[in-house]
């Protein structure tokens, strides 16, 4: 009954049921039912994406900051997108162009925003753990849009919310990921998190892009992991191809891309030995021909495209959640 | 000790009561759209439907609102209220929408659905259909079709209970800090 208790709690759900954290750094001390909230709540954001009229006002009067210090397109367009859908007005910055060139540090930059009014800042940093600093030193809501090769929280639970719309509860699923494991941001963020959900996670490369340990090694349920790519794809349901850089070749890491494709590259052939309609996915940007063939990217199992769009709900969720008054 | 407002078969008929008026309002079922508003008035929204394809044997399309993102107190509260996905079936355009509630008290609510349902389409018109109106209005809005009216003071409770939600049925007036049991 709405109506009669304005300010109550009317959701039947338990009260730790909601969202209380300022920011949001990584997918490894998420919660259960903060995940079960934010892809609710995606859910619900995917629903006003699909009205005639789009877009609500929820957030008029939040200021959402994309403090990028690394380029991006669909990550930083994406929380625009976000943003602007719930009425937040949205300021964009990149490193080059700012006084970040001019040598201002990043906890100096993050508390001139602060004082300009953002209430929330998405940041992509080259280091590893900077948005972490950054929040130590803010009031602001910081969201990780991906640090160095540690992190890419809202990647990872924008492929989760992709993979339950498909396959439903994904316990007990084998989700096979190959590429640059070792440096792949994106490959850490969702182990932590499938492995949380109890999915079986398996990370696949050749021996010189995968990490020493696994992510969750140290807790005693790491991830298998396998340069052998034919075998891990048996069984799988969902299939997760990740980018490869053409650095990696200059750095001795791997022969060529063609080499690198001959062994790893998702095609028809080697899609059919994973489990009837696994899904295929991939989080951008994709090097056609290298990582997937346009033949399985452009394929019915292929949730590509999907996972952009579902990007946009994800992170509307999110900024809804981190946005409530009397956080700050 | 709670007051029974409603029993369980006076509800049923209050709901049957309600469809016969909204379609006698409506002149038939033509352009008809139920919209029950989460997480009681849908439920609600749907018996109406049913008693409707009973005696006219037609279906009326019905659709849920959800007012989280509509709510007028988002930045004073401490936690986000949670969202639930709305499900509409058409684009409103020219449709009849009913909007049904459980309990009209301060009209804020209503006020939400109504910004909510303006983004799917542009209606001929809207009515709004209650079980109970209690009073209190803090805004300019009216229900057209009331199961019952009940007089309250602001701080007493009135809570209609369904089986698909709560289990068991019927309508209760309640004094401040009690809970049903």
């Amino acid at each position: 009954m709405t109506s009669q208790q304005p300010t109550g709690d009317m959701t039947g759900l338990p009260p730790e049921n909601t969202w209380r954290r300022k920011d949001l750094l990584n997918t490894d001390t998420l919660t259960h039912q903060e995940v079960e909230l934010v892809l609710e709540t995606a859910e619900a954001m995917r629903e006003v994406r699909g009205r005639p009229m789009n877009k609500v006002a929820t957030l008029r009067g939040t200021t959402v900051v994309t403090l990028f210090y690394e380029q991006s397109t669909r990550t930083r367009a994406s929380f625009e997108m976000a943003g602007k859908a719930l009425g937040a007005d949205v300021i964009n910055i990149s490193a080059s162009g700012s006084s970040v060139e001019k040598g201002e540090s990043l906890i100096d930059t993050v508390r001139t925003l602060e004082s300009i009014g953002a209430d929330l800042v998405v940041m992509r940093h080259p280091e590893a753990g900077a948005p972490y600093l950054a929040a130590r030193h803010t009031s602001a809501s910081i969201i990780n849009g991906g640090d160095g090769q540690h992190a890419h929280p809202t990647q990872a639970l924008l492929d989760l919310f992709t993979m339950r719309s498909h396959i439903g509860d994904v316990t007990g699923k084998r989700v096979v990921i190959v590429g640059d494991i070792r440096h792949s941001r994106v490959a850490r963020s969702n182990a932590w998190l499938l492995m949380a959900q109890g999915a079986e996670v398996v990370l696949c490369g050749p021996r010189t892009l995968l990490p020493r340990t696994t992510p969750g090694a140290h807790e005693g349920s790491g991830c298998e992991m396998t340069t052998d790519l034919d075998a891990a794809l048996k069984g799988a349901d969902v299939v997760m191809a990740l980018r490869m850089q053409k650095e990696r070749q200059q750095a001795g890491l791997i022969p060529s891309l063609r080499e690198y494709a001959r062994g790893y590259q998702l095609n028809d052939e080697r899609v059919a030995r994973a489990k009837a309609g696994a899904l295929v996915m991939h989080p951008g940007p994709m090097n056609a021909g290298v990582e997937v063939t346009t033949s399985v990217a452009n394929s019915a199992v292929s949730v590509i495209e999907e996972q952009v769009t579902n990007g946009v709900a994800v992170r509307m969720a999110l900024l809804y959640l981190m946005s409530a008054g009397g956080r700050r | 000790m709670s007051d029974v407002v409603l029993g369980h078969d006076q509800l049923g008929r209050t709901i049957r009561r309600l469809a016969h008026e909204i379609v006698e309002n409506n002149r038939g079922t033509e352009g008809l759209v139920l919209a029950g508003m989460l997480t009681r008035g849908y439920p609600i929204a749907r018996r109406i439907a049913e008693a409707i394809r009973e005696f006219e044997g037609v279906d009326v399309p019905v659709g849920s609102v959800d007012i989280a993102l509509y709510r007028d107190d988002y930045q004073q509260r401490e936690t986000p209220p949670r969202v639930r996905p709305s499900q509409m079936p058409a684009s409103l355009d020219g449709a009849t929408v009913v909007l049904v509630d459980d309990v009209l008290f301060t009209g804020r609510s209503v006020r939400a659905a109504l910004d909510a349902l303006l983004d799917y389409g542009r209606p001929a018109r809207v009515r709004l259909a209650v079980i109970v109106d209690r009073g209190h209005r803090e805004l300019p809005i009216r229900p057209d079709f009331i199961g019952k009216n009940i007089p309250t003071s602001a701080n007493q409770l009135v809570e209609v209970r369904l089986t698909e939600v709560d289990g068991d049925e019927g309508v209760y007036l309640m004094e401040p800090g009690e809970r049903h049991d």
